[in-house]
């Protein structure tokens, strides 16, 4: 009879469970993490605590490796074949928004009130994607470094002025203990340029594209604070402080190995840099005039136009942002969480953490990149007259044609909406 | 005699070392991805500077494939490939023969002409077409378990059908059937033997060289393929080796476990090319096609 009992309560529960899993409505999800388990781990919990919670919808994972990810998406929207959920780079949002590829979330806004302007992924006034976490710069350099050199210990209040930043870069090649004073990060292309190195163009007073209209770079790329930039900018090569073809090993170690006093490098790259030295400092980036500016906005869920169940590719993303899952992310990528409780939950984030100087940078400094569609091809654009101005072309004439360029796309693409 | 025979032997030692020397060239690139395929990535990139760099020295071990096989499904994506591959090299040996063979020694109406445009196509380069074969290739009907279903993405076929047939395969196939003696040819439709006998029983057997080089060459195309299973494929489960590098290419990249991937997946393709060398070359000294 107690067999019969256990038999009958097993059948029973086995209905049950096979009955909820088809009542679930599946959502599919692309994401771009694949080939990093860190972030796998922490996904994949949220989509399993997700699954269980509810018995509505059930998300299904998909990922793709980052450097592919783009043009996977790109490719499965002009094929008709896009996922309910999907992630994309803050910046590039408002393009895939634009392009049809994406629709506004339905999340309550009131939830997401107290996260860090960066990860707010807005355009046309609604509300596209949200990000649990946000990325920032720093100058990454060592204590005794700064000792040595004599330097003031810049501070959130208190930056590197213009003047101070170029003394630290002489100090150092003077000094003669580094191969070059300055590691900007040249070895990485791509979107790195836009979003390491135009903060330091707003921060002189330019920027890529004239953010009160967006419908022209001219005077915001080829203005007198852009041409000071650029001029400031080819300097570091010439002067010797920096290096325009860089090695990628050296990215990767250059610092840790000595190389260089001081490396312009991400928070993701922190804990590294912490195990290199005992006495690793990270600096707020330096105010060229119009105040310190540093990147903003890193990867974002958003939902695609395609999905028939928005509520429900909505409902997942606001199930995940809850500040345990932020911390859990932060925990392992070693990225920023998106507000100050989740910061408080992480060891590296909370007060007194050994990333905590981060968080406070994003909040003081963070300023996203261009919120338009034509981001995407001014970043390019942004990326080569760099390159090119690094490598010895005319300051002048490189950004008049950068500045030409990114009209003629604005032009020729109806002003992307604005 | 003494001294021609001196001669001969120096000539002999400076031949070889010369093709020695070429040899250590041509593979330096090979020993250096295996050796620091075994390194860990501070003694990897530390011994970039040096001859160490080439030599088994150091901390040596198979961590890095251990850490690959952690991060990637290494195997299932070389399974992918090899069976793509496989499968176009197979298919793409038979259609573009029988297309040669029918240029070569069948007379038809509009033969030269049909010729013409195929070869024609070896000016357009590949991305031209992509989107226009990817909007096809989503909306394409097939029959399998599941009945008729539409949209041939995320599956083997739609990185096989594409590509069984081009212009480049069926060039080399008809430069080479041309070669052929036609009395042998003549001799056969007399004797009364159909043209398909023709193609499989005198045709083929001698087409040893031919084979060779267009499997080595569209076996290297396909092993290859980035740009399209990029485009057509968003499940994992059919992604080929050259997409799945790319889960390597993180943030910070982790170099050992790039050269221990990149070892891996060298492997089928040098092996295919040491099976197939002979004939390649072969086929190399007779038709001046190179690979």
């Amino acid at each position: 009879m107690k067999h019969l009992t256990i038999a009958t309560g097993a059948l029973l529960a086995s209905v049950a469970f096979t009955t909820l899993a088809q009542a679930q409505t599946t959502l599919s999800m692309w994401y771009h993490g694949a080939g990093n388990e860190g972030e796998a781990t922490v996904l994949n919990q949220i989509i399993t605590d997700f699954n269980a919670s509810q018995g509505d919808w059930k998300v299904e994972l998909q990922s793709f490796p980052q450097a592919a990810y783009n043009d996977s998406v790109v490719a499965g929207a002009l094929a008709g074949n896009l996922p309910d959920i999907l992630d994309v780079d803050g910046p590039v949002m408002p393009n895939w928004a634009w392009a049809g590829y994406m629709q506004p979330l339905q999340i309550d806004e009131t939830k997401i009130a107290n996260f860090l302007p960066g990860p707010r992924g807005m355009w046309d006034g609604k509300l596209y994607s949200i990000g649990l976490w946000d990325a920032a710069v720093s100058i990454v350099t060592r204590q005794s470094t700064l000792d040595e050199l004599k330097l003031r210990t810049p501070t959130l209040d208190a930056p590197w002025t213009l003047e101070e930043f170029n003394g630290a870069l002489e100090a150092a090649k003077a000094s003669g203990k580094f191969e070059y004073a300055f590691d900007p990060g040249m070895a990485w292309t791509g979107e790195w340029y836009p979003y390491a190195f135009s903060p330091l163009l707003q921060s002189f007073g330019g920027d890529i594209v004239d953010r009160s209209t967006y419908k022209t770079a001219e005077g915001a790329l080829n203005g007198d604070a852009a041409m000071a930039f650029g001029a400031w900018w080819q300097g570091l090569f010439t002067n010797g402080y920096a290096q325009a073809t860089q090695d990628p090993a050296d990215r990767d170690n250059g610092f840790a190995a000595g190389k260089y006093a001081f490396s312009w490098n991400g928070n993701w790259a922190a804990l590294g840099a912490l195990t290199a030295f005992d006495d690793t400092v990270f600096l707020p980036a330096p105010d060229f005039g119009a105040g310190a500016k540093i990147g903003a906005a890193s990867w974002q869920f958003g939902v695609s136009a395609k999905s028939q169940h928005p509520n429900g590719a909505s409902a997942f993303i606001e199930f995940a942002l809850q500040d345990k899952y932020l911390a859990d992310f932060a925990n392992t990528t070693g990225l920023i969480p998106a507000t100050a409780s989740a910061a408080a939950m992480t060891d590296n984030y909370k007060e007194g953490g050994p990333l905590a100087v981060y968080y406070d940078m994003t909040n003081a400094n963070a300023l996203v990149r261009p919120v338009t569609p034509g981001y995407v091809v001014q970043a390019k654009v942004f990326e080569k007259a760099l390159a090119d101005i690094a490598n010895g072309a005319d300051v002048a004439a490189t950004l008049d044609a950068a500045t030409d360029e990114i009209n003629a796309d604005i032009e020729k693409n109806g002003g992307y909406g604005h | 005699m003494a001294i021609s025979a001196d001669n001969h032997g120096l000539r002999l030692v400076v031949r070889y070392a010369v093709l020695t020397l070429i040899a250590i060239i041509f593979i330096f690139p090979l020993v250096f991805m295996v050796m620091s395929s075994l390194k860990p990535d501070q003694q990897l990139l530390a011994d970039t500077a040096s001859l160490r760099a080439f030599l088994p020295v150091g901390d040596i071990s198979l961590d890095n494939y251990w850490a690959a096989f952690k991060r990637a499904p290494v195997a299932l994506f070389v399974m992918n490939s090899i069976i793509v591959t496989g499968v176009t090299v197979a298919l793409s040996l038979f259609f573009c023969s029988t297309a040669a063979f029918a240029f070569v020694f069948i007379n038809w109406r509009g033969r030269d002409v049909i010729l013409s445009i195929i070869l024609a196509t070896l000016i357009v380069p590949f991305e031209t077409i992509a989107i226009p074969l990817l909007l096809i290739s989503s909306k394409l009907p097939w029959i399998g378990l599941d009945g008729v279903t539409f949209g041939w993405l995320n599956s083997y076929r739609v990185q096989i059908i594409p590509f069984i047939v081009d212009g480049l395969t069926i060039f080399l196939f008809v430069q080479f059937f041309k070669d052929l003696p036609s009395e042998l040819i003549e001799a056969a439709r007399v004797e009364g033997a159909s043209w398909f006998q023709i193609y499989r029983r005198i045709v083929m057997p001698l087409s040893g060289p031919v084979l060779a080089t267009a499997a080595i060459l569209k076996f290297l195309v396909m092993y290859n393929q980035y740009l399209w299973p990029l485009m057509v494929v968003q499940e994992e489960g059919y992604r080929p080796v050259m997409v799945g590098l790319q889960y390597f290419f993180q943030l910070n990249r982790a170099w050992g476990e790039i050269m221990a991937y990149l070892s891996m997946i060298t492997v089928p393709v040098l092996a295919f090319y040491l099976y197939l060398q002979k004939a390649f070359i072969a086929s190399i000294a007779s038709t001046g096609v190179k690979g």
